[in-house]
């Protein structure tokens, strides 16, 4: 299960639907073996693409150090799916490589509604969990 | 003094769970080569018939390599070579 602050998961949707139509990314970093996401950190898609994204490397380098120092980790991955509903793709499998994050996916192929889901992409399987929003 | 490589989660099944291990060599290619001597099955993770694999990032100090020179990046004692898994993905 995904537990996640009302102010993270408006942050999400807020950048997905900015970014719309192409795909939005980035993570929640939150301190280390807590699975409790504190730290909004939008990511540059470098793909700049309404099917793909790629975090830029350089500012991937520099998010990860600044984790590391801090003794947090990628609690939350998160992207979206802009004419598709949120669900992870092929790619998103084959390419999930943080067994310990969960994978967030939104959907705003709906102008007035996201669609925000949560899953964990281990070693090629998918498995949904439900996702409570706290206050 | 040697090259201090940082390893992800995702292939520390190569170094017995290790975050960090140490190699030698004068390119970024000889040190692939160095570690897989210890640490077999790694160098394939990062490297295929077209040099570093694509969705793979290898930083020399804070630097992408494919800034840098690919795999025939020059390194030496001191630095430190840190691998990311290319966070990506996409709708198709």
């Amino acid at each position: 299960m995904l537990t996640i602050p009302q102010n993270l998961y408006d942050q999400i949707v807020a950048h997905a639907r900015a970014d719309h139509p192409d795909e939005a990314c980035g993570v929640l970093a939150g301190p280390a073996r807590s699975d409790r996401p504190e730290r909004f950190i939008p990511m540059t898609n470098a793909a700049r693409s309404p099917t793909f994204y790629e975090f830029d490397s350089t500012e991937q380098f520099r998010v990860w150090q600044e984790m590391e120092e801090r003794d947090e980790e990628p609690v939350v991955i998160y992207h979206s799916h802009t004419a598709t509903e949120a669900y992870p793709s092929r790619t998103d499998i084959t390419l999930a490589s943080e067994p310990g994050a969960h994978y967030v996916l939104v959907s705003t192929r709906e102008p007035t509604s996201t669609e925000f889901r949560s899953y964990r992409i281990v070693d090629g399987r998918v498995t949904e969990e439900p996702v409570t929003v706290a206050e | 003094m040697a090259i201090e490589v940082r390893i992800p989660t995702i292939l520390r099944t190569y170094t017995d769970g290790a975050k960090q291990v140490e190699g030698t060599g004068s390119t970024l290619d000889e040190l692939l080569a160095d570690l897989e001597q210890r640490h077999g099955g790694l160098r394939a993770r990062l490297v295929d018939d077209g040099g570093l694999r694509r969705f793979v990032n290898v930083y020399l100090n804070d630097e992408d390599v494919r800034f840098l020179a690919g795999l025939d990046t020059p390194v030496k004692d001191g630095d430190t070579v840190t691998v990311l898994p290319a966070v990506a993905g996409g709708a198709i």
